[in-house]
């Protein structure tokens, strides 16, 4: 994904946390609520809507928790730490040009398709707009792109509890695959997001105060900067320095591939095209409530990177050579280091509780959009069609419980291949570039033809693995870093996507234009014009205040950042 | 891509068209029951965090010095207690003063048309 997930690789063996039976206790006590949700949930759902999208009748507020929770997974946490370890300060550009222009452009621009033409997926848009090749190519990517990510979030639970908390990994792995399998299999999509946005408040008290003792002990923001410069460079704390093109700095990327690469590729794939966030705003309950969805999310977003970066930094200043081999830690275990040294049981458990929530909410949210996928585009599509209504949600229902025992399978895989895991890992995160290339034309390009979504879709990830794997892996290519390299192969990816799109647009059929009503940019479909519901007219819920509004946010934020002062 | 369309007014080529979409989501969200019947989740993070904020407040109440020290010399107990109960009781305030919206008239019905 556009998260640089750090290979799950193992935590210092003397991370081992001093848990009592307090922190137990609300551990305990969170799981109980977790199941409580899930059986709550349960009588909420009669049809297969109620089941995959709630429905679509959720308020802006929670859906847009919800859409920053469902990526604020422990390994986004853990991995963005260890970004700020090891590389410094440039963490900030995966918040604040990584995410917040694609967030906007999703709640501004794109939303009115999605959520106007009323389907209830991605791959389902692709149907609609180009042909069932495009359709079941990315219908099937995408299911099991969704079941790895969920299995490779386990095994890394797994992993960071064993080490934490003492627990054989087999343990860990059963007793969250279980919980996340009871909830959403009771609750459906309710159940996933109710449990997203609650993660998000727990995670919020977890990482507060580790990021407040974190500052007190290096001596404030002050003494941080102070002490990371004098060990690390004058760049090491800024978000720009030594991003010039032909300088050298330790992302191994420059200013252009940071912000063509991250800021628009890699960024608006991950953010406008992968499902398991547009779901979110799927479920929405209009269309103002979907637009705001993303851009609710945004203000959080911009504001999160501290709370991770800080404890990355910290941790990088408390121990010289913070993840290297001599200091005996992993930059993975920047958080869990800060936990261990500073947190008293009481807060220690909330933290711990935090943690554990955010793995079981990022591997529920890939389930919970695994289960959509493949029941209403490929099964209810291709395999059995036109079955009653009850049937699917069944089926959904038998389909989470697969999709949840493969991701457990996936996760003991992962354990003893874990080489692999990586590796696929890194050949699916190419697949959301090509989907955005081939979106962004179809959504603007009323001639781009039927046919050309799929061999847009081929060609990009096509084109994108084979600059990661063959030229920047056999070296043909020099790139310092695999960061670097992830944003070239983006760039890479997107061109030739979309070189490939016109191509074959120029030479085959268009669709025709009563079949493009609401799927492309300048037309309308009926959906669009239900009118806005009370009350959101009001000022404060404008979409366009609320994107604006977080796009120059997230610039202001960069200026602190910009100057070494 | 190009089968036989199961219905004469489906595009022969798509198979499945745009109309189909709105037209099956549309009769799907009328007898949809998740407006209806799904609890506010302000009860449940509201009482989540005042049951967390009163134990950890507690906790910080009856700290030993050894917990302190080692948070720096901040009682962060008892802070991040207060600072959940707090956001507890603006959960639930919040609930109060703006109760769960009625469901639309269609849904109120135990068992829908459908």
């Amino acid at each position: 994904m556009q998260t640089p997930t750090l290979p799950p690789t193992y935590l210092a063996g003397q991370l081992r946390l001093p848990t009592n039976w307090l922190d137990y206790t609300l551990l305990g006590i969170y799981f109980v609520v977790v199941l409580g949700i899930g059986f709550a949930a349960r009588r909420s759902v009669r049809t297969s809507l109620d089941f995959f999208l709630s429905g679509r009748s959720l308020p802006a507020w929670i859906t847009g928790l919800a859409f920053v929770s469902a990526n604020l997974a422990a390994t986004e946490i853990l991995g963005m730490a260890a970004n700020s370890a090891q590389y410094g300060a440039y963490t900030v550009h995966w918040y604040w040009i990584g995410a917040i222009p694609a967030m906007v452009f999703l709640g501004l621009v794109m939303m009115p398709f999605y959520y106007g033409s009323k389907v209830r997926s991605v791959p389902e848009f692709l149907l609609l707009r180009f042909d069932r090749a495009a359709h079941l190519l990315s219908s099937l990517l995408f299911a099991f792109a969704a079941i790895l990510i969920a299995g490779v979030n386990l095994y890394a639970l797994a992993i960071v509890v064993e080490a934490l908390l003492g627990w054989p990994q087999w343990v860990a792995i059963v007793v969250a695959g279980f919980f996340v399998l009871a909830y959403i299999t009771l609750g459906g999509l309710s159940s996933a997001i109710y449990n997203e946005v609650l993660q998000f408040f727990v995670i919020l008290a977890a990482l507060i105060p580790i990021t407040v003792l974190a500052l007190k002990k290096v001596g404030g923001w002050g003494g941080l900067s102070d002490t990371l410069t004098k060990a690390n460079g004058d760049d090491f704390v800024t978000a720009w320095g030594g991003t010039g093109i032909g300088q050298a700095n330790p992302l191994g990327a420059n200013w252009l591939t940071i912000v063509l690469g991250l800021g628009f590729v890699l960024s608006f794939g991950y953010w406008t095209t992968n499902f398991a966030e547009v779901q979110r705003a799927l479920s929405a309950k209009n269309l103002s409530a979907a637009r705001r969805t993303p851009l609710i999310a945004a203000f959080p977003k911009i504001f999160i990177v501290f709370l991770v970066m800080i404890p990355g930094l910290a941790a990088a200043a408390l121990v010289p050579g913070f993840g290297t081999e001599k200091s005996g830690y992993q930059y993975n275990d920047a958080i869990p280091y800060l936990m261990e040294g500073l947190l008293p049981n009481g807060v220690l458990g909330v933290a711990v509780t935090g943690l554990l929530a955010a793995f079981m909410a990022g591997m529920a949210a890939n389930v919970s959009s695994f289960n959509t996928v493949f029941t209403t585009d490929v099964w209810a599509k291709y395999v059995v069609k036109d079955r009653e209504d009850a049937y699917y949600v069944r089926f959904g229902r038998l389909i989470t419980v697969i999709g949840v025992m493969a991701s457990i399978g996936t996760a003991f895989l992962a354990s003893s291949f874990s080489n692999i895991m990586s590796y696929l890992q890194t050949l699916f995160s190419f697949f959301n570039v090509p989907m955005f290339v081939v979106f962004i034309i179809g959504m603007f390009w009323k001639r781009a033809s039927m046919k050309s979504g799929f061999w847009g879709l081929l060609a990009g990830t096509t084109a994108a693995m084979v600059n990661y794997f063959v030229l920047y892996k056999r070296d043909i290519i020099a790139i310092p870093t695999d960061q670097g390299a992830n944003f070239v192969s983006a760039i890479a990816g997107f061109v030739a996507g979309a070189v490939v799109m016109v191509a074959v647009t120029l030479f085959t059929a268009p669709k025709p234009a009563k079949e493009l009503q609401g799927l492309v940019y300048g037309t309308r479909s009926p959906g669009m014009a239900e009118p806005p519901a009370e009350g959101d007219d009001a000022w404060y819920r404008r979409p366009a205040l609320l994107g604006w509004g977080a796009v120059v946010l997230a610039a202001v934020c960069y200026i602190p950042f910009s100057f070494s002062f | 891509m190009t089968e036989k369309p199961d219905h004469p007014d489906r595009p022969e080529h798509s198979g499945y068209s745009d109309q189909d979409v709105q037209r099956e989501v549309s009769a799907l969200q009328e007898k949809s029951t998740t407006a209806a019947r799904l609890f506010d989740i302000r009860r449940i993070i509201g009482g989540l965090f005042v049951v967390y904020g009163v134990i950890v407040t507690l906790a910080g109440l009856t700290d030993d010095q050894a917990a302190i020290d080692k948070a720096q010399g901040v009682n962060i107990n008892l802070w991040t207690g207060l600072g959940m109960l707090l956001l507890g009781l603006f959960f639930l305030a919040w609930l109060k003063l703006r109760p769960t919206p009625p469901p639309p008239a269609v849904d109120t019905e135990d068992e829908p048309q459908g």
